[in-house]
């Protein structure tokens, strides 16, 4: 192996001393993968992290071209998808892998709420991951204005007014957004501040906690699994059976991407007109949509209170017990445990109906 | 974190000097007479740990308060486009019965519709649920917001249907000349 540096490898033997690769390579040996019936959502991670890569590497690219400026921001665009050789198949990478991201990243979400991999001592992986949920959407928010076309504009318009109905800081936070009273080219260079600086830094960082926790605490092991005894319990080797598998899906999930753009190359809508009306028909995207829906649900006024300022209200408290119930059903009560299960259940089939009401309507 | 840190030192000096210098240590405490709300004296370790939070939220604020302010939009950036009291918009021949035009009143997006009786109306297009910019709906003869489906009354700007909770804001319009111009209300 790599430690065995008695047959004289010398460029091993340098590695070894200077990077400690054997033991590296114990780690690696050592953590093992449960087999189970629902051992498929141990790709999900990994699955978000590949995209997650072309994310970066496409995003640096587009950089190149794109100016951040109100006059020039669309035209930018426009020429990267018909003049820059593979312009349209960089851009297209970036904003159907944005998507894809999400998706996987939200199945990786409820993957691990109905496995329960949140238990003692997990719950800051959990924590954690919900927190880069949040800055997955906050990427996919700021990265849709900065095309400048104009859906991108009212899309932000709302947004932001919605986040302006916030009790407490929620006026403040808009404003320093928005950088004035109006979306202009102060908000531009804040969201593309935010799109390639901010948020990557807050990313990577925690990103790079989450995959710790996840080290440290090997893979979880749902009930049905943990219970059984141990002769019959069964374990693959993360290195290299795991991860050659994972290798595999990697190169799946790239092929679905690339497959999507060569089918569907992301387009650019005509250029935002501030004083233009809202174009006929439109939506926020697909992961917003559930949202927006219920916004749209709410009466103007319920009681006192401006119907606006109920919905988010209602929706931050529904997300607050999402974050919070696997944090208080620890395996201790059967009760508790059915209860965040069904809570979850709910959630979920409420983001879907809501999800597709809002798109067909 | 430094805060903790400081801690940590200020009780390993203590322990540190515990054994042989215990009593100089008392003595140095008792120089501290700070028992301003007659709680008993308070002890070095005390005062310094307090001291050093109290540090640490000043230079937290000191940090912060440069940052927001040099993200605060100015007052001025509001101000930027040139306050508009009067505006002509276009011809009335322009603007054929039942039809209404979006154009930029000042800072703000305005909309001049002609009805199909024949009445020429002015309002702020900002509509008043989630300030997107509504249109005359020639089908409705509504003014209506493509975001969340809100109608307005295309004569008097009122609220119909949908979420809008309040009736837009009007502007005035009158011909002048053959041509529509549109002021404050």
């Amino acid at each position: 192996m790599v430690g065995d540096t008695r047959r004289g490898n010398k460029l091993l033997g340098f590695l070894e001393e200077r990077f400690a690769l054997s033991t590296l390579l114990h780690l690696a040996e050592k953590k093992k993968v449960p087999i189970h019936r629902h051992s498929v959502w141990y790709y999900m991670g990994g699955i978000a992290a590949i995209y997650l890569a072309v994310q970066v590497v496409t995003g640096i690219l587009l950089m190149v071209y794109y100016v951040p400026e109100i006059q020039s921001a669309h035209a930018s665009i426009l020429k990267i998808n018909s003049q820059i050789d593979f312009g349209w198949f960089i851009r297209s990478l970036h904003s159907w892998g944005a998507n894809l991201m999400i998706a996987v990243v939200v199945l990786h979400l409820f993957s691990t709420y109905f496995m329960k991999a949140y238990r003692r001592p997990r719950e800051f992986t959990w924590l954690s991951g919900l927190l880069l949920l949040v800055l997955c959407m906050a990427f996919g928010f700021t990265g849709y204005l900065l095309p400048w076309d104009d859906v991108s504009f009212f899309a932000t318009k709302i947004g932001l007014d919605v986040a302006a109905k916030t009790p407490v800081l929620g006026g403040v936070i808009a404003d320093l957004l928005r950088g004035g009273e109006a979306i202009s080219q102060a908000t531009i260079s804040r969201f593309f501040v935010i799109h390639v600086a901010v948020l990557p830094i807050c990313l990577l960082g925690l990103l790079g906690g989450h995959l710790l926790f996840v080290q440290m605490h090997g893979m979880s092991e749902p009930d049905a699994f943990k219970n059984l005894p141990a002769p019959k319990k069964t374990y693959e080797k993360f290195f290299p059976n795991f991860f050659f598998k994972d290798i595999l899906v990697w190169i799946l999930a790239l092929n679905v991407l690339f497959v999507l753009v060569m089918l569907a190359p992301w387009g650019i809508g005509p250029e935002a007109d501030p004083f233009g009306a809202a174009p006929i028909g439109i939506k926020p995207e697909w992961y917003f949509l559930s949202m927006f829906q219920f916004l749209k649900l709410v009466p103007p006024m319920i009681g006192p209170i401006e119907g606006e300022l109920f919905g988010i209200l209602l929706m931050g408290i529904a997300a607050l017990a999402f974050a919070v119930l696997p944090l208080l059903d620890q395996g201790q009560s059967k009760s508790i445990s059915k209860l965040a299960t069904a809570y979850g259940v709910i959630i979920a089939i409420a983001a879907i109906a809501l999800s597709v009401w809002g798109a067909l309507s | 974190m430094e805060d903790n840190s400081a801690t940590k030192i200020e009780e390993e000096d203590k322990s540190s000097q515990k054994p042989e210098a215990s009593e100089s240590h008392a003595e140095a405490d008792s120089h501290w007479d700070l028992d301003i709300l007659g709680e008993g004296q308070v002890g070095r370790g005390t005062l310094m740990r307090t001291a050093m939070g109290g540090i640490a939220l000043l230079w937290g604020g000191m940090t912060l308060y440069p940052i927001y302010s040099y993200l605060k939009p100015k007052a001025s950036d509001k101000d930027e486009q040139t306050k508009v009291t009067s505006l002509e918009v276009c011809k009335v021949d322009e603007l054929p019965k039942g039809s209404g035009r979006n154009f930029r009143f000042g800072s703000t997006p305005a909309l001049v519709i002609h009805t199909p009786d024949g009445e020429i109306h002015a309002f702020k297009a900002i509509c008043t649920h989630l300030g997107c910019t509504v249109q005359y709906r020639n089908d409705k003869d509504a003014i209506w917001c493509a975001c969340h489906g809100g109608q307005y009354d295309s004569h008097s700007g009122k609220n119909v249907a949908g979420p809008p909770p309040k009736p837009l804001a009007p502007l005035k319009a009158e011909v002048v000349n053959g041509k529509i111009v549109v002021s404050q209300a």
